[in-house]
């Protein structure tokens, strides 16, 4: 299969197409460029597996190491308490995307504008459509999935590569990433 | 010449100069609808023109925001075009992309309310055919005082009988087309006027589809608001397929009543099944209660493909296009009765009976097109009853084996999930399935909503959805449940009995499970939903395909819901009030609530009614599978009075939210009447249209959204118990916006007194009092006039 069509065959966007991400270094130069970066987890998180864990937790791991500040959607909220993790703002994902998109919003933490939305775990065409949505609304900001399916809307994302591959991806970002100011939320 | 009750012109003169001297407030009405005598006073919006509520709608839009979520960047709808609209970029005509998702938004409420609406015209001219132009429009004998709310509220008209509707239906084609042209290219431009006119279509759909429903109510003797509608059979395991079987498809009752009436006349009622699929289905129930509901409308190429309708009649609608070839395939004789619905047949109309019947039967044609509901019922039956015995013979079946040598081809490309709209993992279940094990594949049914997408895509040419049906024989042989049918409007005694209790907050809520049934996770959700909100005692309210699902699942004693709840408009009822159109009596319900409950004057008075109904009467809609243009336009309706509407994730390829900023306050201040002041009344409700992700944080929502500035504190403090409560349980937290919706600590649910007393003093949370809510303008319109 190429290596940048959409997940979903017929989701095709326009011109305007996610970089597809090829090593982890290029997620992991875009996530340590952003100074107000928010990571919002979809509630799909909580049940793919990615060898012996889960996405939720490769994502708690970078929420954790670069205190990137979380925002729960679904009800994904509930397994991130279980993990430990209790400082997730909650709400739907077309409601966080409204809110990102607004210059004037200061993040889930209060501290500024978020200039980088890290996305996980929603359903697909949910994701395509707020990934939509930030492009065209959100033009000083960045947009990057960590799926492992190809999302044209964002400015990165994986291609749609298997688990195996992904794992690999998301152990380099979140381990290198989290060599530096490991913080307890 | 028309009869004067049928056409109806109005003129108003405000003021004018003429050579007579001045002339002010001048009317002048030719051909008044029957009811001339109706003594309420007029509001100042009768049959309201596209701008007529800009203002509310502007009031109501600068709250809830639209937030657009693109669902291709291109437009094509013009030679310009492609235009590419990516972020700033403007078409060829300059419109905008905000603009141009609005635009398409419009589009698609135009087509939703033309499709109520014609569907309104076809049975109110079927009505006048058979009951007569002066047939009295009666939704519930005396039990019902306000027989049409939404024509009142919107036309400022009081509809006698089913002539009268006629007038109504005018005064909706006129703004349909207004609407649509609207949307050619180089018209509006702003995108918050193209979502005002998306309101305007809303409403405007809601009076084609009241329209629709009073007029088959009256014309044909449906239950007439009665809780205690029948209980009737629902599901592919209820069929009796020793006899001939007949299938309806669509929303257009008159060919299924047809049906129905010639297998009276004829004596052959007990010898024939008659069943449906979607909404006409549940309308062929309430004309007769032997008729059976398959499922919703995802249930068409699995419920044809078993090969058990022995003749397949479709009227418009929700069909599949291709209903025509998988008949064929079937070796099903097909009846097209609609005339937007033709699919290629010939016109045997003006034929006799005989003739077709006998073209059919003998394989000279796979389907006809028969423009006269009483021919085409006597044609399916004559038809069912002749090809049926030598059809048993055809009915497939696939066996274990037969499904295991059909996947030995899959080659595991994934091809078929990439195509399918919930992302099932068909190849999984293919890979089992070659190895004996059909569990996997046949566990796909129960969220497959049967759309054949990953036919169309695998290039093995396996026919993955009849495989995973026939992997889900067992499971589908059992599907053998009760509805209750569409019992249509609400009666007043209801209303005066539950509105005290709804508009204090008392009733936690009205919730609407409505809508189509593309649901990203089974239909098993919705049923659950609705149960949860039933014993919680909100008055759950259902219709159409989503009526069927909640019938689609039993508790531990094997009840469904219809059978565990009652039918009552009441707090823990189940209300199936009907088909599609009967939506109409949901909205209806809350206009009426201001109305019979609050003595409100709702004759061409929308804006003080929606503003009522906005700030008091605690309603959400939740249209969980929500696929159709369809239910875009019932949302809008929903909208313009101010009701919030809730999706599933599907929901967000309709392409635009509208939601509230909780967090500016500046935005949740109403005008308190008692005091004269501004008040902030908390962020109720936030939102007025919103996807929700799962059941879970919808049912959160959900209990969230009921919330009304009007509440008094013992109805806030029991929504916010069940707000709490849910968010408790589903996503393991007590939601940290408490302190905007406590406006004193009689608020504060009893049992929660710490927990929530800790909250407030960790926040700046102060006492504040509880207005008499009213978002409109302080310098009122001018007091209404009499007529
Ligand atoms: S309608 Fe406007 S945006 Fe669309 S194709 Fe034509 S010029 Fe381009
Ligand atoms: S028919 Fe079912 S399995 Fe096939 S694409 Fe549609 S939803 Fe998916
Ligand atoms: S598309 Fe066909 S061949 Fe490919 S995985 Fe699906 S069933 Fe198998």
């Amino acid at each position: 299969m190429p290596a940048a069509d959409p997940w979903q065959t017929a989701e095709i966007a326009g011109p305007k197409k996610a970089s597809v991400i090829t090593k982890p270094a290029m997620a992991q130069a875009v996530i340590h460029r952003a100074q107000h970066p928010v990571l919002i987890i979809g509630h799909y998180a909580a049940t793919i597996d990615i060898g012996e864990r889960k996405l939720v937790d490769y994502l708690l791991d970078l929420a954790r190491a670069h205190a990137i500040p979380v925002i729960a959607t679904g009800h994904v909220n509930r397994t991130l308490k279980e993990r430990g993790y209790t400082g997730a703002v909650i709400m739907p994902a077309v409601e966080a995307g409204h809110r990102i998109a607004d210059p004037c919003w200061n993040g889930p933490d209060g501290k500024g504008p978020c200039d980088l939305a890290i996305i996980a775990g929603l359903p697909y065409p949910m994701e395509w459509t707020l990934l939509s949505g930030l492009k065209h609304f959100a033009p000083y900001m960045k947009t990057i999935t960590l799926d492992n399916t190809y999302q044209p809307n964002a400015n990165w994302s994986f291609a749609n590569i298997p688990v195996k591959e992904w794992q690999e991806n998301l152990e380099a970002i979140t381990v290198t990433i989290g060599t530096e100011g490991q913080t307890d939320v | 010449m028309l009869p004067l009750t049928e056409k109806k012109i109005a003129l108003t003169i405000k003021e004018m100069e003429s050579g007579l001297g001045r002339i002010r407030d001048l009317s002048i009405s030719i051909g008044k609808l029957s009811a001339a005598d109706w003594t309420e006073p007029e509001g100042p919006t009768p049959y309201p023109s596209l701008t007529a509520l800009r203002t509310w709608d502007r009031t109501l839009l600068s709250r809830y925001q639209p937030f657009y979520m693109p669902f291709c960047d291109l437009c094509c709808l013009c030679t310009y075009g492609k235009c590419d609209l990516t972020g700033t970029k403007k078409g060829a005509c300059g419109i905008t992309m905000p603009a141009q998702q609005s635009r398409t938004v419009l589009l698609s409420a135009c087509i939703g309310a033309a499709t109520h609406t014609s569907h309104a015209r076809e049975l109110v001219t079927y009505a006048i055919k058979k009951a007569g132009r002066d047939c009295p429009i009666n939704p519930g004998g005396n039990a019902i005082g306000v027989e049409a709310p939404i024509i009142r509220l919107v036309c400022g008209e009081k509809p006698e009988i089913l002539a009268d509707l006629e007038t109504v239906l005018d005064y909706c084609e006129s703004q349909i087309t207004a609407l649509l042209a609207v949307t050619h290219t180089g018209q509006e431009g702003d995108p918050l006027d193209f979502e005002s006119k998306v309101l305007h279509a809303g409403m405007i759909d809601h009076v084609g589809m009241e329209v629709a429903d009073l007029a088959q109510i009256s014309a044909l003797g449906y239950p007439k608001a009665d809780p205690d509608a029948p209980l009737v059979a629902l599901g592919m395991g209820t069929v009796d397929t020793t006899k001939p079987v007949i299938l309806v498809i669509g929303h257009n009752v008159p060919p299924s009543v047809a049906i129905i009436d010639y297998l009276h006349n004829e004596n052959l009622s007990d010898h024939v099944e008659v069943t449906g699929i979607c909404c006409t289905s549940i309308d062929a129930t309430r004309y007769s209660p032997r008729a059976k509901i398959i499922g919703p409308m995802s249930w068409q190429l699995r419920y044809i493909r078993s090969g058990i309708p022995d003749v397949i009649v479709v009227d418009e609608q929700c069909i599949r296009t291709d209903a025509l070839a998988e008949a064929e395939a079937i070796h099903a004789p097909f009846i097209a009765t609609s005339e937007k619905n033709c699919l290629g047949l010939p016109d045997r109309t003006n034929d006799t009976a005989d003739a077709i019947v006998t073209d059919l039967v003998g394989g000279k044609l796979a389907g006809v097109l028969i423009l006269d509901p009483e021919k085409a019922g006597e044609v399916a039956v004559r038809v069912a009853r002749t090809v049926a015995p030598a059809r048993k013979n055809v009915r497939a079946s696939t066996d274990p084996a037969t499904i295991r040598e059909q996947v030995t081809a899959c080659t595991q490309c994934r091809l078929c999930q990439r195509a399918c709209p919930n992302d099932l993992k068909i190849p999984q279940g293919m890979k089992a399935a070659g190895a004996g094990e059909l569990s996997l594949l046949a566990g796909l049914y129960e969220t497959c909503v049967g759309c054949g997408r990953c036919e169309q895509a695998c290039t093995k040419k396996i026919p993955v959805h009849s495989l995973i049906v026939a992997a889900a024989a067992e499971r589908i042989k059992n599907e053998k449940f009760v509805i209750r049918t569409g019992r249509g409007a609400i009666q007043d005694i209801e209303i005066r009995n539950v509105g005290g209790p709804i508009v204090l907050g008392e009733i936690p809520g009205v919730i609407g499970f409505v809508g189509c049934a593309n649901y990203a996770n089974g239909g098993k959700e919705v049923a659950e939903m609705s149960v949860e909100f039933a014993k919680r005692r909100y008055i759950v309210c259902t219709s159409g395909c989503t009526a069927m699902s909640i019938g689609m699942y039993r508790d531990e004693e094997g009840k469904t819901p219809y059978e565990q709840f009652p039918g009552s408009f009441s707090a823990g009822g189940i209300v199936n009030v009907g088909s599609c159109v009967a939506n109409a009596h949901i909205a209806g319900a809350t206009i009426k609530i201001a109305s019979v409950f609050a003595r409100r004057n709702l004759r061409g008075n929308y804006a003080e009614i929606a503003d009522y109904v906005h700030n008091r009467v605690g309603a959400v809609g939740v249209a969980w599978g929500a696929m159709s243009q369809k239910a875009a336009a019932i949302a809008a309706g929903f909208w313009r009075l101010g009701i919030p509407v809730v999706v599933g994730p599907h929901g967000t390829k309709y392409r635009r939210m509208l939601l509230g900023r909780a967090d500016h306050d500046a935005d949740w201040y109403v005008h308190d009447q008692r005091t004269g002041e501004d008040v902030y009344a908390g962020p109720a409700p936030e939102h007025l249209f919103v996807a929700a992700e799962t059941k879970e944080e919808a049912m959160v929502l959900v209990a969230k959204l009921c919330m009304r500035p009007n509440d008094t504190t013992r109805g806030r403090a029991m929504k916010l118990t069940h707000y709490i409560d849910l968010s408790q349980r589903n996503l393991g937290t007590i939601p940290d916006d408490i302190p905007r919706y406590v406006r004193t600590t009689a608020d504060i649910p009893v049992t929660l007194k710490g927990e929530i007393t800790r909250i407030l003093a960790q926040s700046d949370w102060k006492e504040r009092p509880i207005p008499d809510p009213t978002l409109l303008s302080r310098d009122k319109p001018s007091p209404p006039k009499e007529r």
